[in-house]
């Protein structure tokens, strides 16, 4: 019976992730259109657009090897296993025997990591050109995030994901250490712009390639390849979100598997990632892009922010 | 930055605020209806330019701006023709061009759809018998849609782009 239980909340977690990334996309994108005074396309023409290009012939460059096939399906796959190790809807996560806070940041690594090594594949010069980008952010962003995750571990005692989030929600809304908790919370959101290529840093509705990173990493894929780097990527960014609501702000998560719990648990957290998704919606249209050797600034007051999380968590404490 | 955003919402939605089109010189053909049916809820266009005089991009630029917002229909304009379902060729082919023109087509995947814009891309339009130019569009690749003018308002491009989403092809007419 506890088996299946688990096996059914798996299933569940799985299914929800992959449904609701592209709809979170369609917000954004709703939001930005609105703001640039446009009608803007439908919430729901991510799910058009991915099953349109499922069901194209995908071309390749001949000079491509293994890689550039293989990157597709590993970036969806780790991506979403990143996704499955954190909890969602409720705060204890079946699969939370397989891996803490840190096996998630690397997993996620491994999708960057295959992503760049497939735009350098096709050898072409704006492949190359995002890749080498990409791989800045990434190395800047990674300790920055490491840091504010740690901040709030260290809150809870734990670097255990389901731990770290049980004990916040169940704390209904109190906050042990303000300061830190707030500070910690910033660095992570200018991580996430980062990571996922949004506005102070990437442009996703960019339409050229000298100003592209995550963008340029795609040009070269088509058909079913393309859709999967796109799903994979809408999937990332709902990580994200779902790390900073539920790290952050856990509360109104379901905290048993009650069956009102659950209810209540997905609703709540739909609608919070969702308000996230127009926060984002709004900064892209209140900010232009940095220019690329402006983003390590940006990184670095990100990692800082972190760092002093750290140290006013251990000065607060006394 | 709070007054772009304070000065878009007391703009509103502009969407839709442009003169209506005239109706397009040439039908589009039952076929083409036929072959965009996988992309009527989405299609993804790229953009060639073979040698025309700009003026045709102009108008192609205008389609994603507020007023015209071809994104309401699904449509967005891509920056590499692997993501593509239709290329958008716009004036006559000259001599430089062909080859990237031929590569554009073999590069984009199937299905896909070619749309000649532009009386340029039709017929050479006023460039005919020029020493640069090696003929229409259709001369090199196969041609599926036609929009006519020089160049072609904005509002007739959507009026096309919405008669192939169309279910039943020419049905009301
Ligand atoms: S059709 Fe007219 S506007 Fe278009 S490229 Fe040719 S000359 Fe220019």
């Amino acid at each position: 019976m506890y088996a299946m239980v688990q096996l059914v909340l798996i299933v569940v977690q799985f299914v929800m992730l992959l449904a609701l990334a592209p709809f979170i996309v369609g917000v954004i994108r709703k939001v930005k259109a609105r703001l640039q005074c446009r009608r803007g396309a439908g919430l729901l023409q991510p799910y058009a657009d991915l099953a349109k290009l499922f069901r194209k012939q995908p071309v390749r460059s001949s000079t491509t090897s293994w890689i550039f096939t293989a990157a597709p399906y590993i970036v969806f796959a780790s991506t979403v296993a990143a996704g499955l190790l954190m909890p969602v809807f409720l705060s204890h996560t079946p699969l939370n025997f397989a891996g803490n806070i840190i096996a998630l940041v690397y997993l996620l690594a491994l999708g960057t990591f295959f992503l760049i090594l497939a735009g350098l594949d096709a050898g072409s010069a704006f492949g190359g050109m995002g890749s080498s980008r990409e791989a800045i952010v990434a190395t800047l962003a990674e300790p920055a995030m490491m840091l504010s995750i740690l901040a709030i571990a260290l809150t809870a005692g734990s670097t255990n994901l389901s731990t770290i989030v049980h004990q916040s929600a169940l704390l209904e809304g109190v906050v042990l250490a303000p300061p830190a908790h707030l500070m910690a919370l910033a660095a992570m959101f200018i991580v996430t712009l980062a990571e996922t290529g949004r506005v102070p840093v990437d442009n996703p509705a960019t339409h050229l390639e000298l100003t592209m990173i995550h963008e340029a990493m795609l040009l070269e894929y088509s058909g079913r390849y393309l859709a999967l780097m796109e799903w994979a990527a809408g999937i990332k960014l709902l990580v994200f979100l779902t790390l900073i609501v539920n790290v952050f702000a856990p509360w109104g998560i379901a905290t048993s598997v009650a069956p009102l719990a659950l209810v209540t648990g997905t609703a709540v957290y739909v609608v919070k990632v969702a308000g996230l998704a127009v926060v984002i919606g709004v900064i892209e249209s209140m900010f232009a892009k940095l220019r690329l050797f402006r983003v390590p600034e940006l990184l670095g007051a990100a990692f800082i922010l972190a760092l002093l999380a750290l140290v006013f968590f251990y000065t607060l404490r006394g | 930055m709070f007054r772009i955003i304070k000065k878009s919402l007391a703009t509103g939605v502009v969407t839709g605020q442009y003169p209506a089109a005239k109706a397009p010189s040439e039908p589009v053909s039952r076929e083409a209806i036929e072959k965009a049916k996988p992309f009527r809820r989405s299609l993804t266009i790229r953009e060639v330019d073979t040698g025309s005089c700009n003026a045709c991009e102009m108008e192609m630029n205008a389609l994603a701006n507020p007023v015209y917002d071809v994104e309401r229909f699904g449509v967005h304009i891509a920056a590499s023709p692997r993501h593509t379902d239709a290329l958008v060729v716009t004036g006559p082919v000259t001599v430089n061009m062909e080859r990237a023109l031929k590569d554009a087509y073999k590069q984009t995947p199937d299905p896909k759809l070619v749309i000649a814009l532009g009386d340029c891309a039709i017929n050479c339009g006023v460039f005919k018998g020029s020493y640069a130019v090696t003929g229409p569009v259709e001369r090199h690749i196969p041609v599926d849609v036609r929009i006519a003018g020089c160049p072609p308002r904005p509002a007739e491009i959507l009026a096309v782009l919405g008669e192939l989403r169309k279910d039943r092809p020419n049905s009301d007419r």
